[in-house]
């Protein structure tokens, strides 16, 4: 194992989070805090509680969601798609090290800034609203699985991609639609038979399903098939992955 | 001795259909500077990335120290280190940030005093904190270098090292390569330079249209494939060469003030006593006479161009048959 590869391109990806600081952190929690104003303090002082919870506290596992989803994704499609646009992934493709070592280095540091992303959005949320976490590890799993997951497909889309628009249009065109359909705001249970059940085919539903299953003990589908659903994405991806180093898809020629 | 690059019956066809290599047979020798010449198209780069496992190869198999570069990609990319023709870097990254990393992709562990050195050596040390985007071109193409280094390779690419780079630079890479062949790195450069080949290169690999026209010896080549020219500066001009000397190698340059003799450098006889002694029997006198062997540039555009005609030939035929 070439744990030093590993650790440079880890590295290398996480310097640039650093500098650039205001896009990668403050930024998303900067709009995050602004739906808490909005959503949770505003509009949410006004609404009911929904499964026992208060609407502002409802809607924090969507929140952290949204964002985790969409910079799992940004993180690792521009970390593996960047080097492409400006040739530097010849010294990745000629260096000694293997598919995974790759992976690791590029998904572990786009995952890794998703979770400080999540937590701090966790942290900023305690100064609008008060909750509490039923279940911190599974939280804490929930958390880390989807990172790993939703970095690996930003990973495949940043592959993909050959021009700019196409990195940003699934996580645009995709993506936030999805979650935003998928019970962030709202218990899908709030809505018409049929609309339940065509949301059920939504896979984000299952994410924040469970994720605010560990929050509040409380779920729109089953904790089981939530992760089950999560497990299954996740090997979606990995299997992706396995075929791009393959064939080499996009990367070699 | 064993080869440190082996290259046996190489071939890659692209998706599209174009066949970039067929069945290249290659051997480099363990010390040497290697010339790769060809033109644009040859197929250069396209060898260079499959050696270093940029491109898949369609056939054949090489390896480098010993190391087959697919089955034992590890251990041979570790022995490789590349300077692509294009300057590609990452912009916003500090000289020194961005030879650590090179070397740690590489699986080496840190050595900040081996960097410090390499850096130094290739006049970096006093732009390590700089930005890459801040720098000229001639210091990022050094950069470029610096990084193909970081991991102490044994066989260096360089592909068209010296492209776009000043005169003065260029000398500098040139004194860094002899000096790195000097520390037992092999390496292995293609340049359109052919002047750059001449000065520094031991043997010289002339590849067209995917294939290997020919391997050899720089000196070898040039002794056997050079002319020699002999140029006779004439006192007055002459409208045509005279027809008592119709039989010899002769020509006329275009103001008929030098008639220039061309004859076989490895020739035991060369001609040159029976020319002059012709001369004399014409009348025809000389103020000054010089010689001038081919360059390594005539043979290897001879080479292309009778590669060419070759080609030419073989379609004519298969289209007449």
């Amino acid at each position: 194992m070439n744990w030093y590869g590993i650790r440079a391109i880890y590295k290398f990806e996480m310097a640039r989070t650093w500098r650039t600081l205001m896009q990668s952190i403050a930024s998303p929690v900067l709009s995050t805090s602004l739906y808490f104003i909005v959503f949770g303090a505003a509009i949410g002082s006004r609404m009911g509680e929904i499964d026992g919870v208060s609407y502002g506290a409802f809607i924090i596992p969507g929140l952290i969601m949204l964002s985790l989803l969409s910079e799992s994704i940004s993180n690792a499609s521009f970390g593996i798609f960047f080097p492409k646009f400006s040739g530097t992934i010849y010294e990745v493709l000629s260096a000694p090290v293997s598919a995974f070592e790759i992976v690791a280095g590029y998904v572990g540091a786009a995952a890794t800034k998703s979770i400080i992303l999540g937590a701090l959005i966790l942290i900023t949320a305690r100064f609008f609203v008060d909750y509490e976490i039923v279940h911190p590890f599974w939280m804490l799993g929930f958390l880390v699985l989807t990172a790993v997951t939703f970095s690996m497909f930003g990973f495949i889309i940043g592959v993909w991609a050959d021009d700019f628009q196409k990195l940003q249009i699934i996580p645009l065109m995709v993506i936030t639609p999805l979650t935003f359909l998928g019970g962030a705001f709202y218990s899908i249970n709030m809505l018409p038979e049929l609309w339940q059940k065509i949301t059920l085919f939504n896979p984000v539903v299952y994410l924040i399903s469970g994720f605010r299953w560990a929050f509040y003990g409380v779920a729109d589908v089953n904790i089981g098939v939530s992760l089950g659903m999560t497990l299954l994405f996740l090997l979606l991806c990995m299997t992706s992955i396995w075929w791009i180093f393959r064939t080499g898809y996009r990367i070699k020629t | 001795m064993e080869p440190i690059i082996s290259v046996r019956g190489l071939g890659k066809t692209y998706t599209g259909g174009f066949t970039a290599l067929k069945n290249v047979n290659l051997d480099i020798r363990r010390g040497e500077i290697f010339a790769l010449l060809g033109p644009n198209g040859a197929g250069k780069t396209t060898l260079i990335s499959i050696i270093c496992g940029i491109v898949n190869p369609t056939s054949g198999s090489v390896s480098a120290s010993g190391h087959d570069i697919l089955r034992d990609y590890r251990k041979a990319r570790s022995e490789i280190g590349l300077v692509p023709q294009e300057l590609a870097t990452d912009s916003f990254e500090s000289v020194w940030a961005t030879v650590n990393f090179s070397r740690g992709l590489f699986g080496k562990a840190p050595d900040p005093a081996y960097i410090e050195k390499l850096l130094r050596q290739l006049s970096l040390w006093e732009k390590k904190d700089s930005r890459i985007m801040a720098l000229s071109g001639g210091m990022k193409r050094r950069v470029m270098i610096a990084k193909a280094l970081s991991h102490e390779p044994s066989i260096l690419f360089l592909d068209e090292p010296t492209a776009g780079v000043d005169v003065e630079l260029r000398q500098d890479m040139w004194e860094m390569v002899r000096g790195l062949r000097e520390s037992g790195v092999t390496i292995i450069l293609t340049t359109h330079y052919i002047e750059e080949a001449e000065e520094m290169a031991d043997r010289v690999g002339v590849i067209n249209h995917g294939e290997l026209v020919l391997v050899e010896d720089k000196h070898t080549l040039m002794q056997k494939m050079g002319e020699k020219e002999l140029s006779l500066h004439l006192p007055e001009p002459l409208q045509a060469v005279p027809e008592s000397l119709a039989d010899l190698p002769l020509s006329l340059s275009e103001d008929g003030s030098q008639l220039v003799y061309r004859f076989d450098i490895k020739s035991s006889d060369t001609g040159i006593a029976e020319l002059l002694r012709r001369l004399n029997d014409a009348n025809i006198d000389f103020r000054d006479l010089h010689t001038r062997e081919s360059s390594l540039e005539e043979i290897f555009v001879g080479l292309v161009k009778g590669a060419r005609r070759e080609k030419e030939q073989q379609l004519t035929g298969e289209t007449q048959g």
